[in-house]
């Protein structure tokens, strides 16, 4: 056991897994939701283990929202200062979008309320711009497409999803887009912004996304999504 | 009292319910039974039944108690006025509040609390029926709850209390030999980490005993572990079903 | 309060002398503080005691007074242990009632007393049903600096030994109190020893520089005849098994020189 080093894989890709369970043990790198004890990796998390080139990883089943830079994220607006606005951005850590992150113009507070701009309740889609953990998030809205979002609906889905909903390359994303006829964004933060063209759709969409949330890790799921949707537009036409 | 003492454990070696010396009362876990909390389980041992809810990791108010660079763990251990004989005043007794601190430590060293600082993770544990063992199917149904949220772990924490009843040591004390026994020691256990993170006991036990009992408890966390992953793998049965379905279509 | 940073570079430094099998006060890791113990210090109680293990300092008064008993007990005397972590004894307590740290050592030293058959609760029986012994034992901390769980149980330990209560006279219905007093009765001498961890290295009584950056924390109480009757672990933190056998070993051993210590300041041997 001593003297050499040994690269064992204990778990097959795939593989349900326990917090505590050994994945693997040698010069391997531990990735999301697992956690390292001298060279063993052990998983953190109830999920899909998961292992690419020398990474180890597990795909949760559930998680919550940790803010990284560079994240696209849809929030919702929760309180305000005379600088700036406090947004709920589906996580545990609450984001702060500063009026020089949103404006082209510093406001004169004697004249202008920030309400104006974004009021209590009014959803946007912004960046993440610092987050280090020792501080809350700050996001911008300042950039292509960015701002607030008007009309439609937010569904949210499990952050840990957001991948799969994607699909490799938008694939996912893109053929429901095509399927249901609808503009969709999604945020890496688990909300997705849709608007369809009629009621039905919009139901439909909803399903569609419990089932991602639902089936997530399981292969052969763009298969399945495609599959229900043929079957429900069968349904309305008979 | 000597007298008049029930015998709790026959010629036999059968106790008052029926049980042999080592054997555990039935445990039953249903995981994500509440629709509000971000992990939830309940759990019955035997008549005891717990329910448990984990909110978190979430923002924490008042933000001054939050701690820069941890997550900050509470937990509310309480029972409800008519889960026993007499009922209880709703206002948590002073028993609550120490058990309420034994559970949070049995549980914190078992979360990883350094992944999402000045947060709070909120775990909530109602006895609704209490026959003994509370406190160890609440760290029990606790880590089931944890893991069911998402929150990263070392490890779950699987707790049963042993105790001596009529001069013998016995495994997962029901009401009565808690009540009329000479010895009740809880123990919770890392399974996969061989780690103990709960240890009391009151009563007179010989160093000897202490050895036998302590090997019986941490035996007896490795039984309760296996509830748990079972608990955990039918509430990802639908996984397993879809997985099925994908590999045989 | 305490400065995050600091406790880490704190653990760090411990850690770094324990490696070399030192303490940051010169102790070796099984080494007690200097202990001191002084009986009848609060005259009005019916029996005190005071200890100091290094800084950390606890006073004990026992009161003992006539009560009824609880309806499942009728004929047992009463023991209520109550502790109080008063505001001067550390920039960290703050006035108000007992939080979870005091309720926690009173029920553990209570466990520790009872349950070692120490009382003969009988014995406290007046007039069955009626009229029992209820004896109060609280707890006054009052300068804490690590490792209150030992200090106050042998302070309630020599209080204990120290009580002596008016022998009463039954009339009827009523008891009445004779100038008389007889020492309170104790059937054993339970002593309390707690242990921390700290990487690798079991330590007894932590004190408070240490107890802040502890891996984990046991008290043990140990019987005259060397059985333990009580076991509380606190503090979040881990024990392997083997972990636990030792300390269990290491109380029993410390356990005996304890007892010594506060048997010789009663002049017993």
């Amino acid at each position: 056991m001593k003297g050499g080093v040994r690269l064992t894989i204990y778990v097959e890709r795939r593989k349900i897994v326990f917090p505590g369970e050994l994945l693997a043990e040698g010069k391997y790198a531990s990735g999301a939701n697992t956690y390292k004890e001298g060279d063993k990796i052990f998983s953190a998390v109830i999920g899909l283990a998961e292992i690419q080139n020398r990474v180890i990883s597990v795909i949760a089943f559930k998680g919550y929202y940790v803010p990284k830079v560079g994240d696209i994220v849809i929030g919702v607006i929760t309180d305000y200062s005379p600088t700036s606005w406090q947004v709920d951005i589906n996580s545990p850590y609450t984001a702060i979008l500063q009026v020089m992150d949103a404006l082209p113009k510093p406001i004169d507070p004697a004249k202008e309320h920030v309400r104006k701009y974004f009021d209590i309740g009014d959803i946007l889609l912004g960046e993440v711009i610092v987050f280090d953990k020792t501080r809350s998030p700050m996001l911008t809205t300042k950039g292509k497409g960015y701002g607030k979002l008007r009309g439609g609906h937010i569904v949210e889905i499990s952050p840990t999803k957001v991948p799969r909903l994607i699909g490799r390359r938008g694939s996912m994303i893109n053929m429901l887009k095509k399927e249901l006829n609808c503009q969709i964004i999604v945020g890496q933060n688990g909300r997705i912004w849709f608007s369809a063209k009629s009621l039905e759709d919009e139901e439909l969409f909803v399903k569609v996304i419990r089932k991602i949330d639902l089936e997530a890790p399981i292969p052969g799921l763009t298969q399945r999504v495609r599959q229900l949707i043929k079957e429900e537009k069968a349904k309305r036409r008979s | 009292m000597e007298n008049d003492k029930i015998s709790l454990v026959t010629e036999d070696g059968l106790r008052v319910d029926g049980r042999k010396l080592d054997e555990l009362r039935p445990v039953k876990i249903e995981v994500g039974v509440l629709a509000n909390a971000d992990g939830s389980a309940f759990i019955q041992q035997g008549k005891s039944k717990l329910l448990v809810a984990v909110y978190g990791p979430r923002e924490l108010h008042p933000r001054h108690l939050a701690l820069p660079d941890k997550a900050l763990i509470r937990c509310r251990y309480h029972m409800a006025p008519f889960s026993v004989e007499e009922r209880k005043s709703p206002a948590p007794s002073r028993r609550e509040i120490e058990l309420s601190k034994i559970i949070r430590e049995a549980l914190e060293p078992a979360i990883l609390v350094d992944r999402f600082p000045r947060t709070s993770i909120d775990i909530f544990i109602e006895v609704l029926e209490a026959d003994g063992g509370t406190r160890c199917a609440a760290v029990t149904a606790a880590s089931v709850a944890l893991a069911h949220a998402g929150i990263p772990m070392r490890d779950l924490v699987a707790a049963c209390a042993v105790g001596k009843v009529d001069g013998k040591i016995v495994v997962d004390l029901c009401d009565a030999e808690d009540k009329y026994g000479e010895v009740d020691m809880p123990v919770a256990y890392m399974p996969n980490k061989k780690v103990v993170t709960l240890l009391q006991m009151d009563g007179i036990l010989t160093r000897e005993e202490f050895d036998e009992a302590f090997k019986k408890a941490i035996s007896a966390c490795e039984k309760i572990y296996e509830f748990q992953l079972n608990a955990l793998k039918k509430h990802l049965s639908i996984i397993e079903e879809v997985k099925e379905e994908e590999s045989n279509g | 309060m305490v400065n995050r940073a600091s406790l880490v570079l704190n653990r760090n430094r411990l850690l770094n002398l324990l490696s070399q099998g030192r303490r940051v006060d010169g102790r070796g890791l099984k080494d007690f503080r200097p202990i001191s113990i002084e009986i009848g210090v609060a005259g009005k109680a019916n029996g005190s005691a005071s200890v100091k293990i290094g800084d950390t300092y606890v006073m004990v008064g026992v009161k003992a007074e006539i009560g009824s008993p609880f309806s499942d007990t009728p004929d047992e005397g009463v023991l209520m242990v109550n502790a109080e972590f008063v505001p001067l004894a550390s920039p960290s307590f703050e006035p108000g009632p007992p939080d979870e740290n005091a309720i926690e050592l009173a029920r553990v030293v209570d466990r520790g007393l009872r349950k070692s058959e120490a009382f003969n609760f009988k014995d406290l029986c007046i007039i069955p049903g009626k009229k029992v012994w209820m004896i109060w034992v609280d707890i006054y901390v009052l300068d804490y600096n690590g490792n209150l769980m030992d200090a106050a149980a042998l302070a309630a330990l020599a209080a204990l030994m120290n009580t002596k209560l008016p022998v009463p006279k039954v009339e009827g219905e009523e008891v009445m109190l004779t100038d008389e007093t007889v020492p309170l009765k104790l059937g054993d001498y339970p002593i309390a020893v707690t242990i921390g961890k700290l990487g690798d290295s079991l330590i007894i009584d932590p004190l408070l520089e240490e107890e802040e950056v502890l891996d984990g924390r046991i008290t043990f109480f140990v019987t005259k005849d060397g059985n333990i009757c009580a076991i509380q672990k606190s503090l979040p933190g881990v024990f392997s098994p083997d972990e636990i056998l030792v300390a269990v070993d290491l109380a029993c051993e410390k356990a005996v020189e304890l007892r010594e210590k506060l048997f010789k300041v009663f002049g017993i041997s």
